[in-house]
Protein backbone atom coordinates (compact mmCIF):
# COMPACT_ATOMS: atom_id res chain seq x y z
CA UNK A 1 0.00 0.00 0.00
CA UNK A 2 2.79 2.35 1.03
CA UNK A 3 4.57 1.73 -2.24
CA UNK A 4 1.32 3.27 -4.52
CA UNK A 5 1.88 6.45 -2.30
CA UNK A 6 3.67 8.93 -3.99
CA UNK A 7 6.19 11.37 -2.64
CA UNK A 8 3.88 14.02 -1.80
CA UNK A 9 1.08 11.92 -0.04
CA UNK A 10 4.19 10.72 1.86
CA UNK A 11 5.55 14.39 2.96
CA UNK A 12 2.28 15.20 3.72
CA UNK A 13 1.50 12.22 6.14
CA UNK A 14 4.74 12.30 7.88
CA UNK A 15 5.77 16.19 7.95
CA UNK A 16 2.69 17.80 9.31
CA UNK A 17 1.37 15.65 12.12
CA UNK A 18 2.99 17.82 14.80
CA UNK A 19 2.23 21.35 13.85
CA UNK A 20 0.55 21.88 10.78
CA UNK A 21 0.39 25.57 9.63
CA UNK A 22 -1.72 27.90 11.69
CA UNK A 23 -1.95 30.46 9.19
CA UNK A 24 -4.97 31.79 6.93
CA UNK A 25 -3.42 29.64 4.11
CA UNK A 26 -1.81 26.29 5.55
CA UNK A 27 -2.63 23.90 2.51
CA UNK A 28 -0.86 26.96 0.39
CA UNK A 29 2.01 27.32 2.70
CA UNK A 30 2.80 23.71 2.58
CA UNK A 31 2.71 23.50 -0.87
CA UNK A 32 5.06 26.35 -1.06
CA UNK A 33 7.52 24.38 1.55
CA UNK A 34 7.21 21.01 -0.95
CA UNK A 35 7.34 23.15 -3.98
CA UNK A 36 3.96 22.19 -5.82
CA UNK A 37 1.05 23.83 -6.14
CA UNK A 38 -1.99 24.39 -3.65
CA UNK A 39 -4.51 22.58 -5.53
CA UNK A 40 -2.25 19.51 -5.31
CA UNK A 41 -1.92 19.52 -1.78
CA UNK A 42 -5.80 20.01 -1.59
CA UNK A 43 -6.48 17.03 -3.81
CA UNK A 44 -3.67 14.62 -2.27
CA UNK A 45 -5.05 15.40 1.17
CA UNK A 46 -8.81 14.56 0.32
CA UNK A 47 -7.01 11.25 -1.45
CA UNK A 48 -5.81 10.21 1.74
CA UNK A 49 -8.93 11.09 3.18
CA UNK A 50 -10.91 8.97 0.89
CA UNK A 51 -8.24 6.50 1.11
CA UNK A 52 -8.88 6.36 5.11
CA UNK A 53 -5.16 6.51 5.64
CA UNK A 54 -5.18 9.87 7.60
CA UNK A 55 -8.66 9.97 10.47
CA UNK A 56 -8.24 13.95 10.21
CA UNK A 57 -6.23 17.43 10.53
CA UNK A 58 -6.97 17.89 13.94
CA UNK A 59 -5.89 18.07 17.45
CA UNK A 60 -4.53 15.52 20.15
CA UNK A 61 -5.34 16.83 23.28
CA UNK A 62 -2.84 15.97 25.99
CA UNK A 63 -4.19 13.27 28.52
CA UNK A 64 -5.62 14.28 31.19
CA UNK A 65 -5.80 18.27 30.49
CA UNK A 66 -9.14 17.88 30.18
CA UNK A 67 -11.35 15.56 32.52
CA UNK A 68 -9.89 12.30 33.30
CA UNK A 69 -8.80 9.20 31.43
CA UNK A 70 -7.24 5.47 32.27
CA UNK A 71 -6.02 2.36 30.35
CA UNK A 72 -8.27 -0.22 31.66
CA UNK A 73 -7.09 -3.92 31.42
CA UNK A 74 -9.69 -7.14 31.79
CA UNK A 75 -9.14 -10.53 31.48
CA UNK A 76 -12.42 -12.00 30.04
CA UNK A 77 -12.81 -16.10 28.64
CA UNK A 78 -12.54 -16.22 24.64
CA UNK A 79 -16.07 -17.47 24.78
CA UNK A 80 -17.52 -14.23 26.82
CA UNK A 81 -15.35 -11.74 24.42
CA UNK A 82 -17.54 -10.89 22.17
CA UNK A 83 -20.18 -9.83 24.43
CA UNK A 84 -17.83 -7.54 27.00
CA UNK A 85 -16.08 -5.98 24.03
CA UNK A 86 -19.49 -4.94 22.61
CA UNK A 87 -20.95 -3.92 26.00
CA UNK A 88 -17.71 -1.62 26.36
CA UNK A 89 -17.55 -0.55 23.31
CA UNK A 90 -21.04 1.01 23.04
CA UNK A 91 -19.33 3.28 26.09
CA UNK A 92 -19.10 7.09 24.53
CA UNK A 93 -16.74 7.29 27.10
CA UNK A 94 -14.66 4.72 25.88
CA UNK A 95 -12.07 4.30 22.96
CA UNK A 96 -9.13 2.29 21.26
CA UNK A 97 -10.93 -1.14 22.48
CA UNK A 98 -8.49 -3.93 21.38
CA UNK A 99 -8.47 -7.36 22.23
CA UNK A 100 -4.12 -8.36 22.78
CA UNK A 101 -2.60 -11.69 22.61
CA UNK A 102 -2.47 -12.12 26.94
CA UNK A 103 -4.42 -13.04 29.98
CA UNK A 104 -5.72 -9.70 30.37
CA UNK A 105 -6.81 -9.59 26.79
CA UNK A 106 -9.09 -6.62 26.61
CA UNK A 107 -7.86 -3.15 26.32
CA UNK A 108 -9.33 0.16 25.85
CA UNK A 109 -9.13 3.76 26.97
CA UNK A 110 -11.95 5.93 28.84
CA UNK A 111 -12.27 9.16 29.37
CA UNK A 112 -14.55 10.92 32.14
CA UNK A 113 -15.30 14.37 33.33
CA UNK A 114 -13.46 13.78 36.57
CA UNK A 115 -11.86 10.81 38.40
CA UNK A 116 -14.83 10.61 40.16
CA UNK A 117 -17.03 9.64 37.61
CA UNK A 118 -14.30 7.56 35.09
CA UNK A 119 -14.45 5.22 38.18
CA UNK A 120 -17.92 4.78 38.26
CA UNK A 121 -17.80 4.22 34.14
CA UNK A 122 -15.22 1.22 35.21
CA UNK A 123 -17.11 0.06 37.94
CA UNK A 124 -20.57 -0.07 35.58
CA UNK A 125 -18.92 -1.98 33.39
CA UNK A 126 -17.66 -4.71 35.98
CA UNK A 127 -20.83 -5.25 37.20
CA UNK A 128 -22.54 -5.39 33.76
CA UNK A 129 -19.72 -7.67 32.49
CA UNK A 130 -19.27 -9.76 35.28
CA UNK A 131 -15.34 -9.06 35.19
CA UNK A 132 -12.89 -7.44 37.38
CA UNK A 133 -11.32 -4.05 35.74
CA UNK A 134 -7.76 -3.18 35.98
CA UNK A 135 -7.61 0.54 35.89
CA UNK A 136 -4.23 1.79 35.17
CA UNK A 137 -3.80 5.70 34.98
CA UNK A 138 -1.01 7.51 33.37
CA UNK A 139 1.44 8.75 35.58
CA UNK A 140 3.87 9.60 33.37
CA UNK A 141 3.87 10.68 29.88
CA UNK A 142 7.88 10.50 28.74
CA UNK A 143 7.18 10.75 24.93
CA UNK A 144 7.03 14.46 23.64
CA UNK A 145 6.98 13.62 19.76
CA UNK A 146 3.64 11.62 19.84
CA UNK A 147 3.66 11.78 16.22
CA UNK A 148 4.17 8.28 13.88
CA UNK A 149 7.15 8.32 11.43
CA UNK A 150 6.88 6.35 7.94
CA UNK A 151 9.57 4.99 6.40
CA UNK A 152 9.90 7.33 3.00
CA UNK A 153 12.06 4.99 0.97
CA UNK A 154 9.84 1.89 1.73
CA UNK B 1 -10.84 25.86 33.76
CA UNK B 2 -10.63 26.09 29.76
CA UNK B 3 -12.75 28.47 28.58
CA UNK B 4 -16.18 27.97 26.63
CA UNK B 5 -15.39 29.58 23.19
CA UNK B 6 -12.24 27.19 23.61
CA UNK B 7 -14.30 24.15 24.35
CA UNK B 8 -16.47 25.27 20.96
CA UNK B 9 -13.27 25.60 18.82
CA UNK B 10 -12.15 22.67 20.00
CA UNK B 11 -15.26 20.30 19.51
CA UNK B 12 -15.37 22.12 15.94
CA UNK B 13 -11.73 20.99 14.75
CA UNK B 14 -11.99 17.68 16.54
CA UNK B 15 -14.19 16.26 13.73
CA UNK B 16 -10.90 17.83 11.30
CA UNK B 17 -9.96 20.73 9.67
CA UNK B 18 -11.71 21.17 6.67
CA UNK B 19 -9.57 20.73 3.11
CA UNK B 20 -10.41 23.77 1.52
CA UNK B 21 -8.34 27.09 0.44
CA UNK B 22 -9.12 28.88 3.77
CA UNK B 23 -9.91 26.13 6.17
CA UNK B 24 -10.06 28.34 9.85
CA UNK B 25 -11.97 31.16 7.93
CA UNK B 26 -14.28 27.86 7.52
CA UNK B 27 -14.10 26.97 11.01
CA UNK B 28 -14.54 30.31 12.44
CA UNK B 29 -18.06 30.65 10.63
CA UNK B 30 -19.56 28.06 12.20
CA UNK B 31 -18.35 29.74 15.52
CA UNK B 32 -18.93 33.49 14.99
CA UNK B 33 -15.14 33.68 15.26
CA UNK B 34 -12.96 35.70 12.99
CA UNK B 35 -10.52 33.85 10.83
CA UNK B 36 -7.66 35.57 12.93
CA UNK B 37 -9.22 34.32 16.19
CA UNK B 38 -9.43 30.59 15.06
CA UNK B 39 -5.76 30.88 14.52
CA UNK B 40 -4.73 32.71 17.32
CA UNK B 41 -6.83 30.32 20.01
CA UNK B 42 -5.48 27.21 18.69
CA UNK B 43 -1.79 28.58 18.59
CA UNK B 44 -2.08 29.31 22.58
CA UNK B 45 -3.68 26.11 22.82
CA UNK B 46 -0.93 24.47 21.25
CA UNK B 47 1.43 26.51 22.87
CA UNK B 48 0.25 25.92 26.66
CA UNK B 49 0.29 21.71 25.96
CA UNK B 50 -3.91 21.12 25.76
CA UNK B 51 -3.31 21.15 22.60
CA UNK B 52 -0.19 17.98 22.31
CA UNK B 53 0.17 18.34 18.72
CA UNK B 54 -2.37 19.91 15.86
CA UNK B 55 -1.64 18.13 12.36
CA UNK B 56 -2.52 15.01 10.40
CA UNK B 57 -3.49 11.84 12.25
CA UNK B 58 -2.62 8.78 10.56
CA UNK B 59 -4.11 5.41 10.23
CA UNK B 60 -1.89 2.87 11.32
CA UNK B 61 -3.34 0.09 9.86
CA UNK B 62 -4.58 1.39 6.46
CA UNK B 63 -0.48 2.37 6.33
CA UNK B 64 0.40 -1.13 6.18
CA UNK B 65 1.39 -0.62 9.90
CA UNK B 66 -0.03 -3.79 10.89
CA UNK B 67 1.75 -5.16 13.58
CA UNK B 68 0.73 -3.35 16.98
CA UNK B 69 2.72 -4.20 20.29
CA UNK B 70 2.29 -2.59 23.85
CA UNK B 71 5.18 -3.66 25.87
CA UNK B 72 4.72 -3.57 29.28
CA UNK B 73 7.95 -3.39 31.79
CA UNK B 74 8.61 -3.75 35.62
CA UNK B 75 11.57 -1.38 35.72
CA UNK B 76 12.41 -0.41 38.68
CA UNK B 77 11.22 2.75 40.48
CA UNK B 78 14.36 4.82 40.43
CA UNK B 79 15.08 3.69 37.12
CA UNK B 80 11.58 4.29 35.60
CA UNK B 81 12.23 8.11 34.89
CA UNK B 82 15.62 7.77 32.99
CA UNK B 83 14.38 4.35 30.54
CA UNK B 84 11.26 5.67 29.78
CA UNK B 85 13.00 9.12 28.66
CA UNK B 86 15.45 6.53 26.68
CA UNK B 87 12.63 4.53 25.08
CA UNK B 88 11.09 7.52 24.11
CA UNK B 89 13.80 9.02 22.00
CA UNK B 90 13.79 5.53 19.66
CA UNK B 91 12.91 5.90 16.31
CA UNK B 92 10.25 2.87 16.82
CA UNK B 93 8.76 3.67 19.53
CA UNK B 94 5.47 5.71 19.18
CA UNK B 95 4.43 6.14 23.00
CA UNK B 96 6.06 5.62 26.49
CA UNK B 97 4.01 5.97 29.73
CA UNK B 98 4.38 5.18 33.39
CA UNK B 99 1.61 3.45 34.93
CA UNK B 100 0.89 2.12 38.68
CA UNK B 101 1.62 -1.89 38.93
CA UNK B 102 -0.85 -3.74 40.09
CA UNK B 103 0.93 -6.09 42.34
CA UNK B 104 2.03 -9.10 41.78
CA UNK B 105 -0.95 -10.12 39.04
CA UNK B 106 0.64 -7.52 37.07
CA UNK B 107 3.92 -6.27 38.27
CA UNK B 108 4.49 -3.56 35.28
CA UNK B 109 4.81 0.22 35.93
CA UNK B 110 6.35 1.59 32.07
CA UNK B 111 4.72 0.62 29.08
CA UNK B 112 5.65 1.52 25.39
CA UNK B 113 4.05 1.24 21.92
CA UNK B 114 5.94 -0.43 18.42
CA UNK B 115 4.49 -0.16 15.28
CA UNK B 116 5.64 -2.60 12.49
CA UNK B 117 4.71 -4.14 9.07
CA UNK B 118 4.68 -7.17 10.91
CA UNK B 119 5.15 -9.26 14.13
CA UNK B 120 8.88 -10.14 13.04
CA UNK B 121 9.87 -6.74 12.25
CA UNK B 122 8.49 -5.61 15.52
CA UNK B 123 10.13 -8.27 17.51
CA UNK B 124 13.61 -7.47 16.01
CA UNK B 125 13.23 -3.80 17.05
CA UNK B 126 12.14 -4.87 20.56
CA UNK B 127 15.30 -7.54 20.98
CA UNK B 128 17.64 -4.50 19.57
CA UNK B 129 15.99 -2.12 22.24
CA UNK B 130 16.40 -4.30 24.95
CA UNK B 131 20.03 -4.84 24.37
CA UNK B 132 20.72 -1.00 23.13
CA UNK B 133 18.41 0.27 26.50
CA UNK B 134 20.18 -1.98 28.75
CA UNK B 135 17.15 -3.52 29.72
CA UNK B 136 17.72 -7.06 29.65
CA UNK B 137 17.41 -7.45 33.41
CA UNK B 138 13.76 -6.57 33.59
CA UNK B 139 10.67 -8.78 33.34
CA UNK B 140 8.48 -7.55 30.05
CA UNK B 141 5.44 -9.01 28.55
CA UNK B 142 4.53 -8.23 24.76
CA UNK B 143 0.94 -8.13 23.77
CA UNK B 144 0.41 -7.62 20.15
CA UNK B 145 -2.90 -6.45 18.91
CA UNK B 146 -5.64 -8.93 17.45
CA UNK B 147 -9.20 -7.26 17.17
CA UNK B 148 -9.84 -3.68 16.86
CA UNK B 149 -13.11 -3.20 18.42
CA UNK B 150 -13.18 0.25 18.30
CA UNK B 151 -10.54 3.28 17.10
CA UNK B 152 -12.06 6.68 17.73
CA UNK B 153 -15.44 7.58 18.77
CA UNK B 154 -14.50 8.26 22.38
CA UNK B 155 -15.46 11.93 22.19
CA UNK B 156 -15.05 12.92 25.28
CA UNK B 157 -17.79 15.45 26.49
CA UNK B 158 -17.36 18.33 28.92
CA UNK B 159 -21.01 18.26 29.67
CA UNK B 160 -21.81 14.82 29.53
CA UNK B 161 -24.91 14.99 32.24
CA UNK B 162 -24.04 12.46 33.69
CA UNK B 163 -21.90 8.95 33.64
CA UNK B 164 -25.01 7.15 33.12
CA UNK B 165 -23.70 5.91 29.68
CA UNK B 166 -26.34 3.38 29.09
CA UNK B 167 -28.48 5.98 28.00
CA UNK B 168 -26.18 7.69 25.48
CA UNK B 169 -24.50 4.70 24.13
CA UNK B 170 -24.43 5.71 20.32
CA UNK B 171 -21.17 7.74 21.13
CA UNK B 172 -22.62 10.46 19.15
CA UNK B 173 -21.79 14.22 20.07
CA UNK B 174 -25.06 16.40 20.83
CA UNK B 175 -25.12 19.40 19.00
CA UNK B 176 -23.46 22.13 21.14
CA UNK B 177 -21.56 19.65 23.50
CA UNK B 178 -18.15 19.70 23.35
CA UNK B 179 -16.44 16.51 22.70
CA UNK B 180 -12.74 15.66 22.33
CA UNK B 181 -10.68 12.42 21.35
CA UNK B 182 -8.54 11.15 23.53
CA UNK B 183 -5.52 8.69 22.43
CA UNK B 184 -4.42 7.53 25.76
CA UNK B 185 -5.58 6.93 29.34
Amino acid sequence: MLAQLQPLHKHLLNDYQQDFPLSPTPYRDIAEQLGVSEDEVLHAFEELSAQRMISRIGPVIAPNSIGSSALVAMAVPEHDLARVAELVSAYPEVNHNYERENRFNLWFVAVADDEAQLGMVIAEIETRSGYPAMTLPMLADYFINLGFEMNLHD
Amino acid sequence: MIEAVDQHLISAVQAGLPIAARPYAVIGERLGLSEQEVIERLARLRAQGLIKRWGVVVKHRQLGYRANAMIVMDVPDDRVGDVGALLSQQACVNLCYQRPRQGEVWPYNLYCMIHGKSREVVLEQWAELRHACALTAYGYEVLFSRRCFKQRGALYSLRAESSKSAQSVTGQAQPGQAVFEMHSG
